[in-house]
C-alpha cells in the first residue's frame, strides 16, 4: 500500500506528487497540487462540479484514483483561460448571466468546453444532453444552455473571420 | 469518502494481467471504468487488496464489424457512440448506450465492466440477452465462450470465474426491427424498467422476436414467452398483451425507492408495448 510517484501533465506542465493509489484524482488535485478549481460536490458521480478533462475525455474527478490517472493529461478551469483574458466560454457565461452561486461553474465550463470541440455547432438538445452530468442547484439550466449556444457561435464566427 | 487502500497494477498485456489475478486470487480484482466500483469501494461495499486496471492492454479496445460483431472488453460507452461502423451494424447498441449514465460516465464506463459486474441495474445485459450475445471469458487455461442468456446467476454472481477476465462480447447483426426503451427518474439513473426488443417481420408478420428486460429482477432477464407471444402475428393490440403477460410472468420486481412491486410491473408492461411498437415499425 506504499505511495505512488504520480507523473502528471495538469494545464500543460509536468507535475510529480506523492500520492496512495486510492486517493482520488479531485483530492490530489485539491489538496496536493493546490489547484482548487474543480470542485467536490456530491463526490458520488453525481453533480459534475470535480469535472476535468484527462485525456481528452471529461471525467468526474471524485470517481478516477490518482493511480489511474498516472501519465495522464489533465485540463482544469484553471487551463482554460488564455493569457490574453478569459476563454470565450467564460466571457459568455459572465454575459449571458450563466451562473448564480457559481460553485457548478467550473465543471460546466470545463464540459461545455470538451462538448463544443466534439461538436462545434450544436443544437439546444444537444447542449442539453451533452451536459446533463453536470447539476446546477441554483436551477439556473436556461442560463447556462444559453451561454454554451452563445460561446459556440462566437467561436464559429471567429474561426470563420480566421479563415 | 476515502476508499481502503490497495496496490495497483498496470499490466500491458492480458497475460500479465492475468498472472496477477492468478497470484492474488480474491484479494484482487480488475478495474475497468471504475463507475461501479469506484462508488463501492467509496462506500466501503467492496474492499481489494489489489486492483489491476486493464486501460494499458490495447488488443481489449478492438471493435471488429462483420457478420459478427465483436466488441473488445475494454471498449467504453462513447467509444462505442463514435463507431461509424457499430451504428450502421447494431443501432440498438447505440439507443441503449445513449441511455446510460452521462456523458462523463460514459466516457470511462465500458461495455465489458458493464455485462461483468452483474449489477442487475446495468443496461447492457439485458440487451445482450436480447442479441443472443456470447461473452469470451480468458483464464489460465485459455479463453471459453459462455452465452449472455447463461451468464447471470445472482445479483453481481456470474459464471466468471475469480481467475478470469471478460476479454470480448458477440453477437451476430441483429434484425432490423429494433428498440431499447428505458424508464429512469432522470438522467444518470438505473432503469425503473427497461426493455430491449428486435423483431424481424416477413410479408407482414413477426417471422422472429427477442425480449429482454432490465432491473426488474436480481438477474437481466431474457423473456422467451414475450418473443414467442409475438410471432406470427403482426403486433396487434392482442399480441402486444399476450407479450406482456408472458414478460410479467418472467420478471421479480423488488419494491425499492423506485416504487412497489405493482408500480414497477405497470411500467414493465408500458415500457415493453413502447419497445415493440417502436421495434415493429422499424422491422
Amino acid at each position: 500500500m506504499s505511495k505512488m510517484h504520480l507523473k502528471l501533465k495538469v494545464n500543460g506542465q509536468e507535475v510529480e506528487t506523492l500520492a496512495e493509489p486510492r486517493e482520488l484524482l479531485i483530492h490530489v488535485l485539491r489538496e496536493k497540487l493546490d489547484i482548487t478549481g474543480p470542485h467536490i460536490g456530491c463526490e458520488t458521480s453525481h453533480c459534475g462540479a470535480c469535472t476535468v478533462d484527462m485525456d481528452g475525455k471529461s471525467v468526474k474527478s471524485c470517481t478516477v484514483f490518482a493511480a489511474q490517472a498516472q501519465g495522464a493529461q489533465i485540463t482544469t478551469i484553471e487551463g482554460i483561460a488564455n493569457p490574453e483574458g478569459m476563454h470565450v466560454l467564460q466571457e459568455m457565461f459572465r454575459e449571458h448571466h450563466g451562473l448564480q452561486c457559481g460553485f457548478c461553474t467550473p465543471g460546466m465550463i470545463t464540459r461545455a468546453w470538451r462538448l463544443l470541440q466534439e461538436n462545434p455547432n450544436p443544437t439546444e438538445e444537444e447542449v442539453r444532453f451533452g451536459m446533463s452530468g453536470n447539476l446546477c442547484r441554483c436551477t439556473g439550466y436556461q442560463n447556462i444552455v444559453k451561454a454554451v449556444l452563445a460561446a459556440a457561435s462566437e467561436m464559429n464566427s471567429a474561426k470563420e473571420a480566421a479563415e | 469518502m476515502i476508499p481502503p487502500a490497495f496496490d495497483y497494477h498496470r499490466p500491458e498485456s492480458l497475460d500479465a494481467a492475468l498472472k496477477l489475478l492468478g497470484a492474488h486470487g480474491d484479494e484482487a480484482r480488475v478495474l475497468a471504468g471504475g463507475h461501479s466500483l469506484i462508488p463501492m469501494m467509496k462506500l466501503r461495499m467492496a474492499e481489494f487488496a489489489h486492483l489491476i486496471d486493464l486501460q494499458a492492454i490495447e488488443d481489449l479496445r478492438d471493435i471488429a464489424v462483420g457478420d459478427t460483431i465483436r466488441i473488445g472488453a475494454m471498449t467504453t460507452q462513447a467509444e462505442l457512440l463514435d463507431h461509424a461502423g457499430l451504428a450502421e451494424a447494431a443501432p440498438i447498441l447505440s439507443e441503449a448506450a445513449m441511455q446510460i449514465a452521462d456523458p462523463q460516465v460514459r466516457y470511462m464506463g465500458t461495455i465489458g465492466g458493464n455485462v461483468a459486474n452483474g449489477d442487475p441495474g446495468n443496461d447492457m445485459p439485458g440487451l445482450m440477452q436480447c442479441l443472443d450475445a456470447t461473452y469470451t471469458l480468458a483464464g489460465p487455461d485459455g479463453t471459453r465462450d459462455v452465452s449472455a442468456r447463461d451468464f447471470y446467476e445472482a445479483a453481481y454472481m456470474t459464471a466468471r470465474e475469480d481467475d478470469e477476465i471478460l476479454v470480448a462480447i458477440s453477437f451476430p447483426r441483429h434484425a432490423p426491427g429494433y428498440a431499447y426503451e428505458k424508464q429512469k427518474r432522470k438522467i444518470g439513473d438505473y432503469a425503473t424498467a427497461a426493455a430491449a426488443v428486435l423483431i424481424e417481420a416477413e410479408g407482414g408478420k413477426v417471422k422472429s422476436a427477442s425480449v429482454a428486460m432490465t432491473n426488474l429482477s436480481d438477474v437481466p432477464v431474457y423473456s422467451e414467452g414475450a418473443g414467442a407471444a409475438l410471432l406470427g402475428t403482426a403486433c396487434d393490440a392482442a399480441a402486444l398483451d399476450a407479450a406482456v403477460i408472458a414478460m410479467l410472468g418472467d420478471i421479480d420486481p423488488m419494491e425499492d425507492n423506485r416504487g412497489p412491486v405493482a408500480f414497477k410491473q405497470h411500467v414493465a408492461g408500458v415500457i415493453l408495448r413502447r419497445a415493440i411498437e417502436r421495434a415493429w415499425k422499424r422491422a
